[in-house]
């Protein structure tokens, strides 16, 4: 992996008595991209918020492309195309002359401006509203000024807190599309609670908590902790009884066995040991494959019949509980 | 200052693409009119002069300029765009003087405006037009310390009514400073040097002195350093809200 391009290091932010980031390290190496997960009032944003300069931390460093962003302020910025939370544009003005005005303090000048602006337009599709008010512009509109305005410059790192926020599901795929066609030659957070978009576009997750970070890993390690993980589930109609239910319990590798009845159908998860690398149990016979010999064996008349990935889901909640007793929300703050 | 001048054409044009350009300019023309013409009784003073238009001015630009003035950092809190200014490559001395100098040349446009004023009274008698030029710098310096003083205040709050009417406030007690209703306060305790040091701080003193139509170098730099004090105020009030 080539050499880090943004490095955070012990990044602390307290607002009065309340720490908001603790102590947060990690790094972001060039065609990476990092999703930032968490509830609302991690510290998500405001992470973001102190890598790009907005806030300045109270504690630890912050560097982008080797300018550290306290010291080096606007070195750093100038590496950095960000998307705020909420995507905040200049709503009295059109995006033309919004993109206008960010490529002129970006120091992109004639040819170069224009050839930046119809890129980024392209990019973002906004030929249509070009010349409208932002105010006037949908919800989707105004995310997609925003990261035009992000992208304009063609930057190597790129900070986008909720890129995807309030945009419909084909405008959520063109992002997606856009930010992987991006991530070759860039550093990329993006801050989601779209746990599937981690799964679609991130090449690491992050999940933080209460200001720390709690997880750390590829979309496919943390999903690998998921109790869910390795898991098989067996839909048959009709009821089971228990010694059948039973015999699927015994098979090799399963550890625990949910039973729950849905209608006409009992829906059976075996779950295996966590530790287990791949779905093969015994032998080279996958616990699906056995699963599906004892209904065989059995004459069940099975519906369906998968082996469960994991649910990214399910480590979030387990790992993530601040949002039920969080009485303070840093974004008040800010 | 490719920043400061970014910043300096996104304000300007910032004015003249809502209707509030347009707005302020005819209610600061037509209140400068009618104060002029009715409540200072222009034409029956009977002097070819502006005396009277320029002395109402530091009572307008009270009301006036807070207007202009309040939206400066306080809108761009609460819509969050200030987030999106701060993390560009800007240095913070071009956002605070890039919207400092872009309100200031937006009231120098209003106050060329009254350019009808001097035109009337050319036309009716024979003014001493170095006078009438001296009236229009002090007051255009005078419009400066008053953005000055509001875009400090309008970088502390979200809240623009708030913005407002603190820098009412503040401006009135800098333009009264030398008035009895501010020295008596403090006539019969506090010695006479600090009396003097307070009138000094009067934007009527000076202003007044300009009007009679003398430049003084003395008047200049009070208003100059009173800008750049207040324009350093608001950096330190944005720099310290980056600081949480």
């Amino acid at each position: 992996m080539s050499e880090p391009m943004i490095v955070i290091d012990g990044l602390t932010k307290r607002f009065g008595p309340f720490t908001a980031v603790d102590a947060i390290s990690f790094t972001v190496a060039r065609g990476e991209v990092l999703g930032f997960l968490g509830p609302n009032g991690a510290g998500k944003s405001t992470t973001m918020k102190m890598v790009t300069g907005f806030l300045s931390p109270s504690e630890g460093r912050a560097s982008v492309c080797g300018h550290d962003v306290v010291s080096d302020t606007l070195a750093a910025q100038r590496t950095i195309g960000y998307l705020p939370e909420g995507a905040p544009a200049y709503g009295d003005m059109t995006p033309r002359a919004f993109l206008q005005f960010i490529a002129r303090v970006r120091a992109l000048k004639g040819a170069a401006a224009d050839h930046a602006i119809a890129e980024a337009v392209a990019a973002t599709e906004l030929q249509g509203v070009l010349d409208q008010p932002i105010d006037t512009l949908s919800k989707g509109f105004r995310r997609r000024v925003g990261l035009a305005q992000a992208i304009l410059h063609n930057p190597p790192v790129l900070i986008m807190d909720e890129p995807t926020d309030g945009l419909d599901p084909n405008q959520k795929f063109e992002v997606r599309k856009l930010i992987k066609r991006m991530s070759a030659d860039k550093a990329i957070i993006i801050s989601t609670h779209i746990l599937e978009e981690v799964d679609a576009i991130c090449s690491r997750a992050l999940i933080i908590d209460r200001g720390r970070v709690v997880a750390d890993g590829t979309p496919a390690e943390l999903i690998s902790r998921s109790r869910y993980h390795n898991a098989v589930t067996l839909t048959v109609e009709g009821q089971l009884t228990v010694q059948s239910a039973e015999m699927l319990k015994a098979l090799p590798g399963v550890v625990s066995m949910d039973v729950t009845a849905r209608g006409q159908e009992t829906v059976l998860t075996l779950f295996t040991a966590r530790a287990t690398a791949s779905a093969a149990v015994a032998g080279d016979i996958t616990l699906v494959d056995a699963v599906a010999r004892v209904a065989r064996e059995q004459g069940w008349i099975v519906r369906a019949l998968y082996g469960e990935p994991g649910r990214l889901d399910e480590v979030f909640r387990a790992l993530t509980r601040s949002d039920i007793d969080a009485t303070f929300n840093a974004k008040n703050v800010a | 200052m490719r920043e400061l001048s970014a910043i300096f054409r996104r304000e300007l044009s910032g004015y003249f693409a809502t209707p509030l350009a347009f707005i302020f300019i005819v209610v600061f023309l037509f209140t400068m009119g009618a104060f002029t013409f009715y409540m200072g009784g222009y034409f029956e003073s009977g002097s070819a002069d502006l005396a009277i238009f320029f002395n109402f001015h530091p009572w307008l630009y009270l009301f006036l300029i807070p207007a202009i003035s309040m939206r400066l950092w306080a809108e761009e809190r609460r819509t969050g765009s200030i987030e999106l200014l701060l993390s560009l490559p800007v240095p913070l001395w071009a956002a605070v003087l890039g919207k400092f100098l872009a309100a200031w040349v937006f009231s120098g446009l209003a106050l060329a405006l009254t350019f009808p004023m001097w035109i009337t009274v050319n036309y009716l008698g024979d003014p001493d037009n170095g006078v009438i030029l001296a009236g229009y710098v002090g007051s255009f310096f005078l419009a400066g310390g008053y953005l000055a003083i509001g875009s400090c205040l309008s970088a502390t709050t979200k809240n623009q009514v708030i913005a407002f009417v603190v820098s009412v406030v503040v401006c009135f007690l800098f333009t009264v400073s030398g008035l009895p209703l501010v020295i008596d306060f403090f006539s019969s305790w506090a010695p006479q040097q600090v009396l003097n040091t307070i009138a000094s701080f009067s934007f009527l003193t000076h202003f007044t002195a300009i009007t009679q139509g003398v430049i003084d170098l003395r008047d200049i730099i009070y208003f100059g350093s009173l800008i750049t004090v207040w324009l350093v105020a608001c950096g330190l009030v944005v720099d310290m809200k980056k600081a949480g």
